[in-house]
């Protein structure tokens, strides 16, 4: 990276840890944090959308749809988040390639599985095999971000439909004696003020959601844990420029100081959110900022 | 007629869409220096990607290295998420039965046992190697109780902190890391023949593949180049074609 880099093993102090911490590996594991920030960034509301798509689903008065809603919800609570993150990413993948299989390639004449393979024609490869490492990155990366938000909606979809429960019924009997249909009652009167009931769960979630980011690993993306381990391990001079021994305590205490810094300032903004939503609600806390201002 | 001629012609399709493929992805682990390892540039190196690349402009395809971690490096074959495994892994009947290999390039050499001192107990105590290798199955029927690892420098570091009495792996990968740890670590015990060689794995529906790669080797073979790519990374004791 820099100049003065070319000879490390003259190098000593600060100089060789400055040449250390600027190699092209180092600047993976930094791009690494961004990976994570930006899974979580894309994660959050995607999974809020999973919650709130199977919340609404299961307060559905017709019963096919209502199963649906439950049924997302206690097959995906109950089953542990690592088997289903390994069960997806091969299923998920698999059955895309299936799917475009049968569309693309309807001359294909040998079957997709011949004994442990599994083979679809070029044209069904997803992404192409053709197609440059980024876009195999970005699918990856893609899947990964479906798989949280499937998990992590389900929990969301359990908290939101709890919070819908917890609305006080008078509010509802008020909305519907003013002549509300039900979908206005559901939009001005149910959602605005279901929030301040969800957010202790949602941000319980969000914390979980911080903390399974390692997860990433297992889906083939390279993450901030796996380039810590990588880079902590020991080195030999034969095969870097930076020999060094097993460093990977220093490597995973960044990490955790990364990981509660980042969850401090998420109990902060958290906090706030919760104070703004809290102003004029029938609640507790609700109360006590008006009497507060009074 | 016209079926005969529609059946020609979806094989003809099918054949030329096998050959047409136009980038081979190969994959390896990209932690097993000097196999494979990441280097200071934050990109994939080593012996094998040397050959790789040079077996890969033999046959004329182009080629692009994926790195996946050791555990799900088969599943993800078979599933065809790359084409070809190079990642030092020896060739086993065992994994014969799920994937298909090359013949070797890296000849049938010996594992050996690492540890602090010469009276380490490698032989009964607790022996540390990389899940899923020969090496752990060596030491799951030995008498020694076996510590699975999903890295190989995880292995070599429960030695250092004392959780391991011995770690038991490819000498070639041992001996860089006992060359410098300054007589820290040691070699005990005699050292194992183990597996035949080390080849490139594939599908077993991929025969083209495999007779491409199995051609690329043998000339690599012939005109030497492959001895002097070992001898450039595993030194002058390596055993050589």
């Amino acid at each position: 990276m820099l100049g003065s880099c070319s000879d490390p093993a003259a190098l000593d102090g600060l100089a060789w840890l400055a040449c250390y911490l600027t190699t092209g590996k180092h600047m993976a594991f930094y791009g690494a944090f961004g990976t994570v920030l930006l899974l979580l960034a894309i994660t959050a509301p995607a999974a809020l959308a999973f919650g709130f798509g199977g919340a609404v689903l299961a307060r559905s008065q017709i019963a096919p749809l209502s199963w649906l809603g439950k049924g997302y919800i206690a097959i995906v609570r109950g089953v542990p988040d690592i088997a289903f993150f390994l069960f997806f990413v091969i299923a998920l993948d698999q059955a895309f390639e299936f799917l475009r299989h049968k569309a693309l390639c309807p001359g294909w004449n040998q079957p997709i599985w011949q004994g442990n393979d599994f083979v679809v024609c070029n044209e069904a490869k997803l992404p192409l095999s053709s197609a440059p490492q980024w876009v195999h990155e970005s699918y990856g990366f893609g899947l990964a971000v479906l798989t949280f938000a499937i998990v992590f909606g389900a929990f969301a979809a359990n908290v939101l439909f709890g919070a819908m429960r917890a609305v006080p019924h008078a509010q509802i009997e008020t909305a519907e004696a003013y002549g509300m249909t039900p979908r206005q009652t559901f939009r001005r009167i149910l959602v605005p003020q279901m929030w301040v009931y969800a957010l202790p769960g949602l941000s319980n979630l969000w914390m979980v959601l911080i903390k399974a980011t390692p997860l990433l690993f297992l889906l083939g993306v390279e993450d901030i844990v796996y380039w810590a381990r990588e880079l902590g391990g020991t080195k030999t001079p034969q095969f870097t420029d930076y020999p060094h021994g097993d460093w990977r305590m220093w490597y995973f205490l960044a990490l955790l100081v990364f990981y509660l810094a980042f969850t401090r300032v998420s109990e902060i903004a958290l906090a706030r959110l919760m104070t703004r939503l809290t102003h004029g609600q029938a609640t507790v806390a609700g109360e006590a900022q008006r009497k507060a201002a009074a | 007629m016209k079926s005969i001629l529609a059946s020609a012609a979806v094989l003809a399709l099918s054949a030329s869409a096998a050959l047409a493929q136009d980038v081979i992805r190969m994959g390896t682990e990209g932690a097993y220096p000097p196999y494979n390892f990441i280097n200071d540039a934050g990109e994939l190196d080593g012996f094998e990607i040397e050959l790789g690349n040079e077996l890969c402009e033999r046959a004329e395809l182009n080629c692009e290295w994926v790195s996946n971690e050791w555990d799900s490096i088969i599943p993800n074959l078979v599933s065809s998420n790359y084409d070809t495994i190079m990642a030092g892994m020896s060739i086993t009947d065992e994994r014969d039965e799920v994937i298909d290999f090359t013949q070797d390039y890296y000849p049938p050499t010996e594992s050996a046992y690492v540890a602090l001192s010469e009276d380490a107990d490698f032989e009964a105590g607790v022996v540390a190697a990389q899940a899923a290798t020969i090496q752990a199955g060596h030491v799951a029927e030995s008498e020694a109780a076996l510590l699975e690892y999903a890295n190989p420098e995880e292995t070599v570091a429960a030695v250092r902190n004392g959780e391991a009495d011995a770690v038991f792996a490819d000498y070639d990968f041992l001996k860089p890391i006992v060359d410098a740890s300054g007589g820290e670590l040691m070699f005990v015990g005699d050292p194992v023949p183990l597996g035949g060689g080390i080849g490139m794995g594939l599908r077993e529906s991929d025969d083209e593949l495999q007779t491409t790669f199995d051609e690329a080797i043998t000339s690599m073979k012939e005109d030497g180049t492959l001895n002097e790519m070992l001898v450039k990374w595993f030194g002058d004791e390596i055993g050589q074609y």
